[in-house]
């Protein structure tokens, strides 16, 4: 008995290192992230033109979104992948010819070391509300034809509008498309193309009427141009 | 006396229901802006890589020759349904009808502006 209560406590002890680590780095990414990151959901329930607030993505379902060695990488080199910003509007300015993103009001990402990297990516990878949703997916990564792929993102479907599915190539105001399948899981690009809206209600993404194939044949061009980047 | 404070009551009701609604412009900044322009002309950052422009919504001419049901339907199944472009979208998906009307609302704004 008293081994047994011995095992326990060691059990609890052990056990509780990391969970007091983790509250730790819950505590620092609220800190350091939500004045700018939404990390939990209520956003949802705020009438829509709180999405004109939004300096950054909300991350309160970061762990179904991205790669876990994404985040780590682009935590300690944060590059710009949405050429207009989280919310387009706020950093869009008249010209001659026509709106241009005023990269002036842009802000920069906070650079993090590895270390802070690795436990903040380790921290956002918990964060799943939407396990559901992505458990329902039926995506398998599969091929496309360049040409197809290509056509379908723009001619057909009209996705070029926002996003750019190579550099200096579509709209801006869509974060850019050709890293997506670095940055994000299969299930989450299929699903988010699914049914937006069952992510983030405020999303600027149209809730489509694209059938699962197509939803997948998109996914799958993603997957294409995105492993001929580097 | 119980009559007016009803409809006191209501009244406030009714102004803090208004304060939390999206209105047709703060609607049209966070959908439609990005593409046709925040001065709603059809010039947004995204209109220079665009296959067809986007409608200018201050031409108050092109704009006249839309009835509002044509702009709701626009809205809410997108250019397909009218036999337009693709690039815009069919909103349907994201917005309740209350805020297209909203919005069809707000573009009317916007084509009169120049009168």
């Amino acid at each position: 008995m008293k081994l047994r209560l011995t095992l326990g406590a060691a059990a609890v002890l052990a056990l509780g290192v990391p969970l007091a680590a983790h509250a730790d780095v819950a505590g620092e990414v609220k800190q350091q992230c939500g004045s700018c990151h939404a990390l939990d959901h209520d956003y949802a329930k705020a009438p829509t033109h709180e999405r004109a607030e939004r300096k950054a993505p909300p991350l309160d379902y970061a762990g179904n979104k991205f790669r876990r060695e994404w985040l780590f990488s682009w935590l300690q080199n944060p590059v710009r992948l949405r050429p207009a910003g989280a919310f387009p509007p706020a950093h869009a300015k008249p010209s001659a010819d026509g709106d241009v993103v005023d990269t002036a009001t842009l802000a920069k990402h906070p650079v993090l070391d590895a270390a802070q990297a690795g436990k903040v990516a380790d921290y956002l990878m918990t964060l799943t509300p939407f396990d559901t949703l992505i458990k329902a997916e039926t995506y398998q990564p599969g091929t496309i034809a360049q040409r197809m792929g290509q056509m379908n993102f723009g001619k057909f479907k009209g996705c070029d509008g926002c996003h750019q599915d190579a550099p200096d190539k579509g709209g801006v105001s869509g974060p850019e498309l050709y890293t997506a399948w670095q940055r994000l899981q299969p299930a989450f690009i299929s699903a988010y193309i699914a049914q937006p809206a069952a992510w983030d209600p405020h999303t600027m993404m149209p809730v489509g009427d694209a059938n699962t194939a197509a939803v997948h044949k998109l996914a799958n061009y993603l997957k294409l141009i995105g492993e001929k980047q580097p | 006396m119980k009559t007016l404070l009803l409809a006191a009551t209501l009244s406030l009701v009714s102004a803090a229901a208004l304060a939390a609604a999206d209105s047709g412009k703060q609607l049209y900044a966070v959908y439609c802006t990005q593409c046709h322009g925040v001065a709603g002309n059809g010039k947004g950052i995204n209109a220079a890589q665009m296959a067809v422009q986007p409608r200018d919504h201050t031409d108050t001419k092109e704009m006249s020759a839309r009835t509002d049901e044509e702009l709701f339907k626009v809205i809410q199944h997108g250019g397909k349904s009218i036999n337009k472009s693709v690039l815009m979208p069919a909103w349907g998906g994201n917005l309740k009808d209350d805020e297209i009307h909203a919005l069809v609302g707000y573009l009317r704004e916007l084509c009169c502006q120049k009168n």
